[in-house]
């Protein structure tokens, strides 16, 4: 059988990855993928305590961090869309004005 | 005994763990979003063996397919191609990544020595799924549609709510700005 904590382990190595993405990738669509790296990690714990303590609830948060991903994911991409439309770049180091 | 529980756990594991190590290797935001998939994928895997059989449905049916197939047909959109490199990644390279291997090994012996290597069996309910039984397995939409649609139905009308917003917001944000003036199209 295979324990909880070993769950946990993948799912923190699993964020420390998109943390790690999410500072060293220059291209803003990458930190997104990055973000939902972390996100995924996050749900992995969030499957694992439910099965540990036999609760459901966790695995209907997990489908609700799903919904929030799908609609962080749209607004996010459609920021990026209009980003690169005026700044002509995906790169964040060039989007350092603070206005589009 | 063979544990196939660990075995499919570690394989699971390992495939995500290389899906995530690829997608900060890569330079391409292409091949990032796949490496992304197999992630999502192996990870839906390794929810089946929690017993959680929606999430893993759902998982490869949202995450895997509608949320990535946005995020390629973005990257094909915009033509994104090789990241350049710059000064400030630099910097985040030299402290992001000692910084947040310590907090992940730190996080790591931490709960291995809290949780301890002999806690409960979290494939219980895998158990309950080889052996066949008849009656409905927690983590079945038979058991989580209740759960839904009665303890958490405001939370969910909640984010049907939000999630409407966020659409009407995407259309808004990624069409053009009506005072622009339309440029001609060459080719077709």
């Amino acid at each position: 059988m295979v324990p909880l904590s070993y769950y946990l382990v993948l799912s923190g190595i699993l964020f420390a990855c998109g943390v790690i993405g999410f500072l060293i990738k220059r291209n803003i669509i990458t930190i997104f993928l990055s973000i939902e790296l972390m996100l995924n990690g996050v749900n992995l714990s969030f499957v694992a305590f439910a099965a540990h303590w036999h609760a459901l609830a966790g695995q209907v948060f997990v489908f609700f961090v799903m919904v929030v991903a799908a609609a962080e994911a749209a607004v996010g991409l459609a920021i990026i869309i209009a980003v690169y439309r005026t700044r002509e770049t995906l790169n964040v180091d060039r989007v350092n004005l603070l206005k589009l | 005994m063979l544990n196939v529980h660990l075995m499919l756990f570690v394989a699971f594991g390992a495939i995500a763990l290389a899906g995530a190590i690829n997608l900060l290797a890569q330079t391409h935001p292409i091949n990032s979003a796949l490496s992304l998939i197999a992630v999502m994928a192996a990870l839906a895997g390794e929810y089946l063996l929690l017993g959680a059989e929606f999430v893993a449905a759902v998982q490869i049916i949202v995450y895997a397919g509608a949320v990535m197939v946005l995020f390629v047909f973005v990257i094909m959109l915009l033509n994104a191609g090789v990241e350049e490199r710059t000064k400030g990644s630099r910097v985040a390279i030299l402290f992001g990544i000692p910084g947040t291997l310590l907090g992940s090994v730190l996080v790591a012996w931490a709960v291995l020595q809290h949780s301890g290597t002999e806690a409960v069996t979290a494939g219980a309910w895998g158990d309950r799924v080889s052996q066949l039984a008849p009656q409905a397995v927690p983590g079945s939409p038979e058991t989580i549609g209740p759960l839904l649609f009665h303890e958490f139905l405001l939370p969910f009308e909640i984010t049907s709510n939000l999630i409407l917003i966020a659409i009407m917001g995407a259309v808004v944000l990624a069409s053009k700005p009506p005072s622009a003036p339309v440029e001609p199209r060459e080719g077709n």
